[in-house]
């Protein structure tokens, strides 16, 4: 289940067959959602063909549905766990310039989670059963969240590197066939702009600072360029393609690149980038293929990923404990304010009454 | 008053439409969850209009909105098809006249 | 040559700095994402807001330092902020009612700044009014909600305005600092904001079905003098480390 996400870096997860009918329950509040039942005419296909959008209220098959709901509601569930690896250093800022950067980002990605959110609830799931699955282990967050923020240039690393990584994954997103999802992933690219590039300036700014910054920027860069790639996924074309879904979303519209293929143009992108800053990659293997027209790199650590992905990475347990007590702690607000709406609507009715 | 007074412990669902500068309609941004229309308005302003998006938002709770159906676009949509002559294109006029 | 009115102008950058500092922590942390990003907001305008007015305090006292001079190179004792806004993070409740207070009373000492013979300074308090009449109605909001909510967020809310009461006394009281800036006709005592700024705090109470802000035996002072409480040292520490680890260095 690798699919084009905030990187590709879920691996297996979610819900079994039991669960995909959780999804059908009719809710309430959700007349604009509601995928019908009806039986395909073909309608479906056409539109694909034509490269048109599909919208939530039309007939779609359901292994469609169920992709698209896994793919936004993880890449959702990535921003908003994206948000504590950055979100630690915010009371560290290092200038309140920076401090204040800092904020804005954390902010908008708790936003792209809530543009992603809403763009999943288009397809009748609640983002009540969308938040339980991520607490509860059942649906996962791209993987390189699981990994440390040690230093001030980590955030650097991650506006660089990881945003970086995520924009070239998102912005083929923007044409995805979903309409609500390219819609939302819109708005998440414009945005996630500002994000990269406040990322290379603190990098830029610390290589150019005292010896113990620019130790400081070399060591994030050494730490996060290996997961950074990893971000994509593991390989879906050639010989070490494996078993993913990727041939069925690029026919769908969903997918329109390959991991390798969005790797390679990350790698060819951020090359010259650490260049510029005066950062080295750790990677021997890294040279210009003038015959190929891009970079050839060395063979990422495949183990490590997916050890990683299972579990075994230094933040995996942080991570979720962090934002599943979040979601406890304000159980009494939520309840609160549900119980103040429903005094509300009584005395109104009383009032008209 | 459905939406204000939800069942059930989750924030029911809102619509969310940003008027992005004066002369322009209301549109469409996407949805957001809230207890009551109130803080819906809040959590509209600080989600969608964070950039100067907006100059007015309207929150329309998600189950007071009725929707065409796919299955009748047929119906629905076909039949406007083949009535070209509400197009001014449809009508030949000399090219010589201003103002038509 | 410093004016008479620079401790103000700290005063006001660092109550909301401070506060900025502690709304930053709730970031990742609110009861809901949406509120995330309300705090977060919230959080944003006071941080511009300390920044613009250290912008100012540069050459009002004289020094020409910059905005990360005063942020991260000034001690404990330096700092002019009300107890209030340095006490840690609690519950939500808390924060709601730390917030109520804060705004209401920016609303009221920034209406009367904006009216101040320093005009940099009544620039920086019109744009502040606006800010925090929104910070206040959010935090009206919510209280409503959480006072008149669920016997539990009643609870909690009582016990929020137990927590607060000794700090809110300190919030009006006219300092050295306060005095020195309304003698020079550019400050505004804060004693003649209080029944502004407690009778709109506790009308929302009232209509929250709460009871106003108890009386507290022990009250804070000190903070517009530079005595803190614990929790300013932790603060500091947390916020000054990494800027103080590299001394010289830009970011």
């Amino acid at each position: 289940m690798l699919d084009p996400m905030y990187g590709n870096d879920y691996g297996p997860t979610d819900v079994a067959a039991p669960e995909s009918h959780k999804d059908r329950l009719p809710r309430r509040d959700e007349p604009l959602n509601a995928a019908d039942a009806a039986a395909l005419d073909g309608y479906f296909d056409e539109l694909i063909d034509a490269d048109q959008r599909i919208e939530p209220r039309d007939a779609m098959p359901e292994a469609y549905r169920q992709t698209l709901i896994r793919m936004m509601a993880q890449h959702a569930h990535s921003e908003i766990i994206g948000m504590q690896p950055e979100g630690n250093w915010i009371s560290r800022a290092p200038s309140l310039r920076r401090k204040a950067i800092l904020m804005a980002k954390v902010q908008d990605e708790a936003g792209h989670g809530l543009y992603l959110y809403s763009a999943a609830e288009t397809l009748g799931v609640s983002r009540d059963e969308l938040l339980d699955r991520l607490h509860t282990g059942r649906q996962k967050y791209s993987s390189i969240f699981n990994y440390p923020t040690l230093t001030w240039a980590d955030v650097g690393a991650i506006g660089w590197l990881v945003d970086g990584a995520a924009i070239m994954n998102q912005v083929p997103l923007c044409r995805c066939s979903y309409g609500p999802y390219a819609r939302a992933m819109i708005r998440v690219c414009k945005e996630e702009s500002f994000h990269q590039r406040q990322g290379f300036e603190i990098l830029w700014t610390l290589a150019r600072g005292t010896d113990a910054q620019k130790e400081m920027a070399q060591d994030a860069a050494n730490r996060w360029w290996w997961p950074a790639l990893m971000m994509f996924g593991p390989p879906d074309s050639g010989e070490l393609a494996q078993q993913g879904h990727t041939a069925q979303s690029m026919a769908w519209g969903i997918k329109r690149f390959s991991n390798d293929e969005l790797r390679q143009k990350f790698v060819d992108m951020t090359v010259p980038q650490a260049e510029r800053i005066g950062l080295t990659l750790p990677d021997p293997d890294l040279r210009w293929n003038d015959e190929r027209g891009h970079y050839d790199f060395g063979a990422i650590d495949w183990d490590e990923f997916w050890r990683v992905l299972k579990g075994d990475g230094p933040c995996n347990a942080q991570r979720l404990e962090h934002r599943v007590s979040a979601h406890e702690e304000g159980a009494w607000v939520r309840e609160a304010a549900t119980a103040y709406a429903r005094k509300q609507a009584e005395r109104t009715r009383a009032g008209a009454a | 008053m459905s939406a204000s007074a939800p069942e059930s412990d989750a924030w029911p669902l809102w619509e969310v439409f940003v008027r992005a500068k004066r002369g322009l309609s209301h549109t469409h941004v996407g949805s957001l969850h809230a207890p009551d229309a109130a803080l819906a308005l809040h959590n509209a302003r600080d989600l969608y209009t964070r950039r100067q998006e907006g100059v007015s938002i309207w929150v329309v709770p998600a189950s007071a909105i009725t929707a065409s159906s796919p299955e009748e676009r047929d119906a629905f949509f076909d039949p406007a098809a083949d009535k070209v002559y509400r197009h001014p294109t449809f009508y030949e006029v000399p090219e010589d006249v201003e103002y038509l | 040559m410093s004016e008479a009115h620079a401790p103000l102008v700290a005063a006001l950058a660092d109550d909301a700095l401070i506060y900025a500092q502690r709304l930053g922590e709730w970031i990742s942390r609110a009861p809901q994402i949406e509120e995330d990003m309300a705090l977060g907001n919230i959080g944003l305008d006071l941080l511009g807001r300390a920044r613009s007015l250290y912008g100012l305090l540069g050459s009002l006292d004289g020094t020409g330092r910059g905005e990360d001079d005063y942020a991260y190179w000034r001690d404990e004792r330096e700092f002019r902020h009300v107890h209030l806004v340095e006490q840690p993070r609690h519950d939500f409740g808390l924060e709601i009612v730390r917030l109520l207070l804060v705004a209401s009373l920016d609303v009221e000492r920034y209406a009367a700044l904006a009216s101040s013979a320093d005009v940099e300074l009544a620039g920086v308090a019109s744009k502040a009014v606006t800010e925090s009449r929104y910070h206040r109605d959010h935090a009206r909001l919510w209280t409503l909600r959480l006072g008149d909510g669920t016997s539990e967020s009643h609870d909690r809310m009582v016990s929020a305005l137990e927590r607060v009461a000794p700090y809110v006394d300190e919030l009006f009281e006219d300092t050295a600092v306060e005095v020195a800036a309304a003698d020079a006709g550019v400050g505004v005592l804060p004693s003649t904001l209080k029944s502004a700024v407690m009778r709109f705090v506790e009308d929302v109470l009232a209509e929250a079905t709460l009871d106003g802000v108890p009386s507290s035996r022990w009250r804070s002072r000190g903070g517009r003098e530079g005595l803190h409480s614990e929790a300013c040292g932790y603060l500091l520490a947390e916020m000054q480390h990494l800027a103080r680890s590299h001394p010289g260095a830009t970011w």
